[in-house]
């Protein structure tokens, strides 16, 4: 039976996660707390608005309202990376060689190991960052589509043009797909190779999670009733199929979700702040943590596949352990 | 639960560079009020004032799916209003500062389309302040500028030390051409009390119309007031001797494209006025700028409230008629190329 630790902080939660196999948990004011043989925190910035872990695994990158990018280790230290006058830092990516890729107003910036900054300027705002999963290339999300920048060499961007305001951007673990969420309660997805679109919608909210299973064969979604899952194994990508739902609830939304990172599982976070785990091939549930006092905002799995780290908008976070 | 938390009020500050809404947001941070408010802003600028809950953000307009003027909203203030709403206890209030020459409509429009921000704010009123001075010059080079008024719940004219008697009223005539239904106030220095730009509930049915007794009585005044008058003037010097001044036209004054149509009828059928207010809205939405209605439903002992943006309507029942009132359906439309006889025309029937 899967066992449920508390871990009842005051705030929005905006990551909660696993830094070198310890839970971590950032809140919007700013403070990080960990579960490492007691609770221990932490503030890394003054407003905290965008939080990921390190490719390696060992540090949490944060944006915050400061104008600041932070990294925090599990040893609780935190080193500023970047500081950019009195903007908010809207989102942060984490690449490949300990880059860092960050976004505020119409600026994408990357900042290499060695602590140079390329910066890249947009006509719009840049809504997202997210790195490709191969070689040093990130994709922005914008209004009317998304650009691919390639920050280590001179090469031109390449511009992928879809009307509307794309709010969130995601690679395909192969790298061969790009999705993006819209303002309009849709996904839209490239073909990197040829530009080839794929429209996903139907959503009756909007799209603020996404999740990609073990080898991209699935992406998982929010913004509906049911986890929308859509079937990525195919050369096209989900055109002319239908996504599998997961999960379908009658009295609220799913509002997270995080994919199990071997098996085609998806951990399914509602607005009421339950927590589900769903079977992709048979859809067979498994209930993770009952409802509690708010929207779940955060998720991710540990390593080994083992722990779920969740989060809520009222606060209420936690680890279910499925092992126990 | 989230769910449960009080909307936040939010304040839309509209004007031309130079028309004094730096000085007002400076006296809405500075002023001891017992409230604290989040401010966004285009750029620090001008604002001497350090405050974490001064937040910048570039004015980012976008269009949804069909390209309407009436689903286009403000990217940046979903953002940023999403932002400052996780960490809630920090603030009683926002105030949206917009740059001289913004669209107020993608403003307002934000606080109804997006979900999230619906769900956690109210738009509490649209203020415009406008330079006594160069209002006249602001018309003739531009069309936000009147946008800007037409919008408006609150006109704050400022700068009046600037100009003479004659110029003032002829100002503010100008202001009541374009926009009868807004609240006019004087000022030099945007000095007026806080509470006549704050919490004023102009969106909230219930109090909306409240606020404003004379509402759309205000195409009636005659306009060479000696004082300072609108709608809710507390004086009881009205000229109630209706000078009309070609109502439902495009006002007579010079640079003047706004028009309002204030509309009057008996008791109208709902089976009639629903759908007519869906189609109106649905058709000419993109040339309404706002609407505003106190609508007498037959049968039905309580009044019914209506306001909009462009496409977007919102109704609800207010409170009981009182006896001493007349049972009278009133809509203003104020807008742009709108067709006034027709408007009137099937306004009258959905009588019943």
């Amino acid at each position: 039976m899967p066992t449920v630790a508390p871990l009842d902080l005051d705030g929005h939660c905006v990551f909660a996660g696993f830094v070198s196999d310890i839970p971590h948990f950032a809140l919007a004011d700013g403070t990080i707390h960990r579960l490492d043989h007691g609770q221990e925190t932490v503030t890394a910035h003054d407003g905290l608005l965008c939080a990921v872990v390190s490719q390696t695994g060992e540090r949490l990158l944060t944006g915050g309202e400061d104008g600041r990018v932070a990294a925090t280790g599990p040893d609780g230290k935190t080193q500023t990376l970047a500081e950019i006058g009195r903007k908010w830092i809207s989102a942060v990516a984490a690449g490949p060689q300990d880059a860092v890729a960050f976004a505020t107003g119409r600026t994408a910036y990357v900042r290499f190991s060695d602590g140079t900054i390329g910066e890249f300027q947009h006509p719009r705002t840049v809504e997202d960052v997210a790195f490709a999963p191969k070689g040093m290339r990130i994709g922005v999300a914008r209004y009317n589509g998304a650009t691919l920048h390639f920050p280590a060499t001179q090469m031109k961007p390449q511009d992928l043009e879809w009307a509307g305001a794309h709010t969130a951007i995601t690679f395909s673990p192969d790298g061969k797909f790009l999705v993006t969420a819209m303002q309009e309660n849709a996904l839209h997805g490239w073909k990197i190779a040829d530009g080839k679109h794929m429209r996903m919608s139907g959503y009756p909210a909007k799209v603020k999670s996404l999740s990609w299973s073990a080898k991209g064969r699935w992406l998982a979604s929010s913004g509906a009733p049911a986890a929308i899952v859509w079937p990525f194994q195919g050369k096209d990508g989900p055109m002319g199929k239908a996504p599998v739902e997961l999960g379908t609830r009658g009295n609220t939304t799913v509002t997270c979700v995080a994919c199990h990172p071997s098996d085609d599982f998806v951990a399914i976070g509602y607005g009421d702040g339950m927590v589900l785990a769903a079977r992709i091939a048979d859809q067979k549930e498994v209930l993770l943590r009952r409802p509690g006092k708010g929207a779940i905002t955060a998720m991710m799995w540990d390593r080994a596949g083992r722990r779920i780290a969740f989060g809520s908008e009222a606060g209420d976070c936690g680890v279910v352990d499925l092992s126990g | 639960m989230s769910e449960t938390q009080t909307p936040i009020p939010v304040t839309v500050l509209t004007g031309y560079l130079g028309s004094g809404k730096t000085t007002l947001l400076n006296r809405i941070l500075s002023e001891n009020h017992g409230k604290r408010y989040a401010v966004i802003v285009n750029e620090f600028g001008e604002i001497g004032i350090d405050n974490d809950l001064i937040v910048e953000s570039d004015e980012e307009i976008y269009e949804m799916n069909n390209g309407c003027v009436c689903c286009t909203v403000r990217g940046d203030l979903i953002r940023v209003v999403e932002g400052l709403m996780r960490r809630p206890g920090r603030f009683d209030a926002i105030v949206v500062e917009t740059t001289g020459l913004a669209d107020p409509a993608p403003v307002a429009q934000t606080f109804f389309m997006d979900d999230d921000v619906r769900s956690k704010t109210k738009l509490d009123a649209v203020v415009a302040l406008v330079d006594a001075k160069h209002l006249p010059l602001r018309l003739k080079d531009s069309r936000e500028a009147e946008d800007q008024i037409a919008f408006a719940d609150v006109v704050v004219i400022n700068k009046t030390d600037l100009v003479s008697e004659d110029e003032l009223a002829a100002v503010e005539a100008t202001v009541r051409a374009i926009n009868p239904a807004a609240r006019i106030h004087h000022t030099s220095r945007a000095g007026l009390e806080l509470s006549e730009v704050l919490d004023r509930h102009a969106f909230d049915l219930q109090r909306a119309v409240e606020n404003d007794p004379h509402f759309l009585d205000a195409h009636d005044h005659e306009h060479d007031h000696d004082h300072e008058c609108g709608p809710d003037c507390d004086h009881d010097h009205h000229h109630h001797d209706h000078h009309h001044h070609g109502h439902g036209g495009v006002s007579p004054i010079h640079d003047v494209t706004v028009q309002s149509i204030s509309l009057r009828a008996g008791p109208l059928d709902p089976r009639k006025f629903f759908p007519w207010i869906e189609k109106t809205t649905q058709l000419d939405g993109p040339s309404i700028l706002r609407l505003k209605g106190i609508i007498a439903l037959d049968g039905d002992p309580d009044r019914y409230v209506v306001q909009g943006v462009h496409m977007i309507v919102e109704g609800d029942h207010q409170r009981p008629w009182r006896d001493d009132e007349a049972r009278e359906s009133r809509l203003v439309f104020i807008g742009r190329d709108l067709d006034a006889e027709k408007l009137k025309r099937t306004f009258e029937a959905c009588q019943a």
